[in-house]
């Protein structure tokens, strides 16, 4: 932890000149389009990656027909089933998922809960956005190319990506190859902003070790992003070459439909070892700001400090580090060296002793707790019930011969969906619903959230518990149909059918967020500053929503650790991170001044989160 | 009213999982190979990760009852309990040795063929499969995909003295005799394929440019379907071929009726 040495006294004077910039009078294009404020950014990330994720939605749709009513729709033949598979996986997982969680959240959330008026480069910040609204478009373009959109699967593994004999083999790929390179440069931008205002930004007496959850989440995330998408560059970027260049990177003496092409000599394997070198931090990237936003959530809504948060700063970093050299378990039966098969099954059973860790900590958060059953708190247990069984069957399919008769089955299907999926677009709605009034300064309809979380809570596990017995079965995925297996019972004809029902509905349900949101914004009772009784910097800005620059004139400093939830004597139930440890807890929303040079340089305490540091 | 729900659908949830698996009519198929073992580890998974699944749950419903808000209630102020903490994190360990050991063991079998196993080709191509035989001399011909053409469907060096006994099968259907153990040698003409038979709990990517291996003994003489677990394009799920496992004196009579590479028949193929 020798980067806790650094915290030293926060660019104080930087901050200050800030906040004059901010107070600027600004024109309308300024304020809301081409905006520099961090939360302005944060709310046209979100709004961008979920208009991307109803395409993303439209496309199961599309998939979800086929699979339960085979031969019933016409516009459905191989060619369109597998576009949309295609398109929904790399939507879901890139445009929406990343971009909701780092440039929705993290942008929202690194300033205000660390107490600074705004990223450390917002420009950078700013065209962090707008490449990825670039990247968006270029993506959408190929629906629109002779040939449509790639369906090569959202691995795009070559040689069949870039071939005659997959949809979308000319234009649907070069677009979709160079989406993503627009993209990587999008989340770079972001990523370094995210990783410079986390160690250079934080106020007077925010060290490290009194960070809340959610930011340590982002932050580590951000970080394995900035170290793993360049491996996606390289493989796009020599898979583009290979495709328009005739390079022949990944492609080597193939003879397709008779014809032999004029590639030699390159491996398909190489791309494999790329993509998964991205692919499988990536699951991490999504699930640490999952994990962080669900800490809090747990945490305020069961009135209760999180329990053993240095244990969980532990399993963050533990997760981070260790999700570097597990990804060739998406491999087992690739046909890389078998011997791999051992080190990387061993590594990837590690990975879940941290990931259990996390597991207890929130339920035991939950144990002895207070717990308000509003939205949030209900998204934060759903989160919970789904990551654990998505958590457990990675142990499944990590664990290398028990992967082999799974592997490419429904069992994975089923898997991927309930952590990466599920799980995820869980929390990020509980997050919605619980920053929702600090964003807009409306409070969203309770009655409508909870339709909204029950649909999608059992309906998520209607459409994908019953996966894992299909894969169970054998049944092998990325089939248009199953016509004439032997070995499928006709019985799985109904299972699919029943599928397919519960995806459009619990699909549909999520229209009733969209229709919250926009009743709340023009009805929604007015949000207090604090509505959840929360101690965390956010909850405690002058005006809310807070303006361009946050603070007002003064920064605020922080004295405690973001969880003094339920401290025995105190009069409240809570204690904003901004009331000193001396004077007796009035938890007043107005933010701490800045008294003295104190900065904090040591590590918090967990156990004795009253300790006051470097005074 | 909201902690009875949640409470009631992560009982529901735990229960019925448990119930599903004891009824469900989606389960595997019978074994029909000697990896038998594979399916303990599976077996094994289900058993722990089951376990784990319904306690969590169900301790997640009990403190949504038991400490459900009410009037006057505070939680109490646990920020830490270290001995909790290792316990939990010494379960879990143990748990992941108890499910990784005999994984490793049983891998380790999975890729170490038995020296006497009967050698025999799969080459997949866009959308069907091929097989080959070595043929009385055991060594199956060089093959390079450079020379593959009409002709010579396997790219077999008709140079080379042990390419001339090769057995070509281009049927999708590949025989084999009962109780042998088989080794694969996969190949692949254009792209990813891979051969895989649920019965046989087996599975194995064919990648062009490479070789790959796959190992098993047919345990139950029958008929198996290959379906390609990779995706392939838009014919992947259409390519499908047939294992047939029979008695040592069918499975003869059956590769004597198929063309031989050295042989003029072979060669018109």
């Amino acid at each position: 932890m020798s980067m806790e040495k650094r915290v030293a006294v926060p660019k104080e004077a930087h901050a200050q000149e800030q906040a004059h910039d901010h107070h600027e009078p600004q024109s309308f294009w300024t304020k809301y389009v081409f905006s520099q404020d961090h939360k302005v950014i944060a709310i046209q990330f979100t709004v961008t990656a979920l208009f991307v994720g109803f395409v993303g939605l439209v496309m199961s749709w599309g998939m979800r027909l086929q699979l339960g009513f085979p031969g019933l729709f016409e516009f459905l033949n191989p060619n369109t089933y597998y576009q949309a598979v295609t398109q929904h996986g790399m939507i879901m997982i890139i445009y929406v998922l990343t971009a909701i969680l780092l440039g929705g959240f993290g942008n929202f959330l690194i300033p205000l809960m660390l107490g600074a008026r705004d990223m450390a480069f917002p420009f950078v910040n700013m065209l962090s956005y707008w490449v990825y609204l670039l990247s968006v478009i270029v993506l959408l373009a190929s629906f629109f190319v002779p040939g449509g959109p790639t369906g090569a699967g959202w691995t795009l593994y070559p040689p069949q990506a870039i071939l005659p004999g997959t949809p979308g083999s000319d234009g649907g790929i070069v677009l979709m190859l160079l989406s993503l390179v627009i993209f990587i440069a999008a989340a770079t931008m972001g990523g370094l902003n995210y990783v410079t205002t986390v160690l250079q930004l934080r106020t007077r007496g925010m060290t490290l070790m009194r960070m809340p959850l959610a930011i340590w989440g982002i932050f580590v995330a951000s970080i394995l992003a900035l170290l793993a998408f360049p491996a996606l560059f390289v493989g796009g970027v020599m898979l583009l070459l290979d495709k328009v260049a005739g390079t022949s990177f990944f492609m080597p003496t193939i003879v397709q439909f008779g014809q032999k092409l004029g590639y030699e000599g390159g491996n398909p394997l190489l791309f494999q070892h790329l993509f998964w070198y991205f692919g499988h931090p990536e699951v991490y990237i999504v699930a640490l700001p999952a994990f962080g936003l669900i800490s809090e959530l747990v945490s305020i809504h069961a009135r209760k400090p999180i329990f053993g948060y240095r244990m969980m700063i532990w399993a963050i970093l533990a997760i981070g580090v260790i999700s570097f050299v597990v990804w060739a378990h998406h491999m087992f039966v690739s046909g890389m060296n078998p011997y791999f098969g051992f080190f990387f099954a061993t590594t990837t059973l590690i990975i879940a002793i941290p990931t259990a860790i996390k597991v207890y900590n929130w339920v035991l958060t939950l144990w002895r707790g207070n717990l308000h059953l509003n939205t949030p708190m209900l998204f934060a247990i759903g989160f919970i019930s789904t990551f654990v069984i998505g958590g457990l069957t990675g142990l499944f399919l990590g664990n290398v011969v028990v992967d082999i008769p799974l592997s490419d089955t429904y069992f994975v299907v089923a898997h991927f969906h309930l952590v990466m999926g599920v799980a995820t677009i869980l929390a990020i709605f509980g997050g919605l619903y619980h920053w929702f009034p600090k964003a807009t300064g409306r409070m969203l309809n309770e009655t409508l959230g909870k339709a909204h979380f029950w649909v999608t809570f059992l309906g998520s596990y209607a459409i994908f518990f019953p996966m894992h017995y299909m894969g169970f079965l054998g049944v092998p995925r990325r089939y248009f149909d199953f016509e004439a297996f032997d070995f499928i019972p006709e019985s799985m004809a109904g299972l699919e059918a029943f599928i397919t029902v519960a995806a459009l509905i619990t699909g549909a349900a999520q229209f009733l967020f969209v229709v919250n949101v926009i009743w709340s914004l023009a009805k929604g009772p007015k949000a207090e500053p604090n509505p959840w009784r929360a101690t965390t910097l956010e909850w405690q800005t002058p005006t809310t929503p807070p303006p361009h620059g946050n603070w007002g004139p003064t920064l605020p400093a922080v004295y405690r650790w973001a969880y003094d939830y339920s401290v025995p004597g105190a009069p409240d139930d809570f204690i904003p991170q901004t009331v000193p440890v001396a004077a007796p807890v009035a938890a007043a929303p107005a933010p701490g001044t800045v008294t003295d040079g104190g900065g904090g340089d040591g590590a918090s305490d967990g156990s004795e989160p009253t300790k006051r540091d470097g005074e | 009213m909201q902690a009875v729900l949640i409470a009631g659908a992560l009982v529901l949830i735990a229960v019925g999982a448990v119930i599903f698996t004891l009824v469900t009519p989606w389960w595997f198929t019978p074994q029909a190979s000697n990896w038998g073992e594979i399916d303990s580890t599976l077996l094994l998974t289900i058993w722990i990760t089951g376990i784990a699944f319904v306690l969590v749950n169900l301790f997640v419903a009990y403190t949504v009852i038991r400490y459900r808000h009410r009037e006057g209630q505070r939680a109490e102020y646990l920020p830490e309990h270290k001995r909790l903490e290792w316990g939990l994190i010494a379960l879990t360990t143990v748990g992941v040795i108890v499910l990784l050991a005999p994984g490793l063991f049983v891998y380790s079998r999975f890729i170490t063929p038995p020296e006497e196993a009967m050698l025999v080709e799969v080459v997949g191509e866009q959308w069907r499969w091929t097989f080959r035989f070595p043929g009385p001399d055991g060594v199956l011909g060089e093959a390079d995909p450079q020379r593959i053409s009409f002709e010579n469907p396997f790219g077999i060096d008709p140079d080379d003295p042990y390419a001339q006994d090769d057995v070509l099968v281009l049927g999708n259907e590949l025989h084999l005799p009962v109780g042998v153990p088989v080794k694969l040698q996969l190949r692949a003409k254009d792209v990813l394929h891979s051969f895989y038979v649920p019965q046989f709990r087996v599975k194995m990517d064919t990648v062009p440019g490479m070789v790959t291996h796959l190992w098993f003994t047919p345990t139950e003489v029958g008929r198996y379907e290959i379906a390609c677990a990779e995706y392939c394009g838009i014919g992947h799920h259409t390519m499908r071929g047939v294992v047939v496992v029979e008695d040592e004196e069918s499975f003869r009579q059956w590769l004597a009726t198929q063309p031989i590479f050295g042989s003029p028949a072979g060669r018109s193929e």
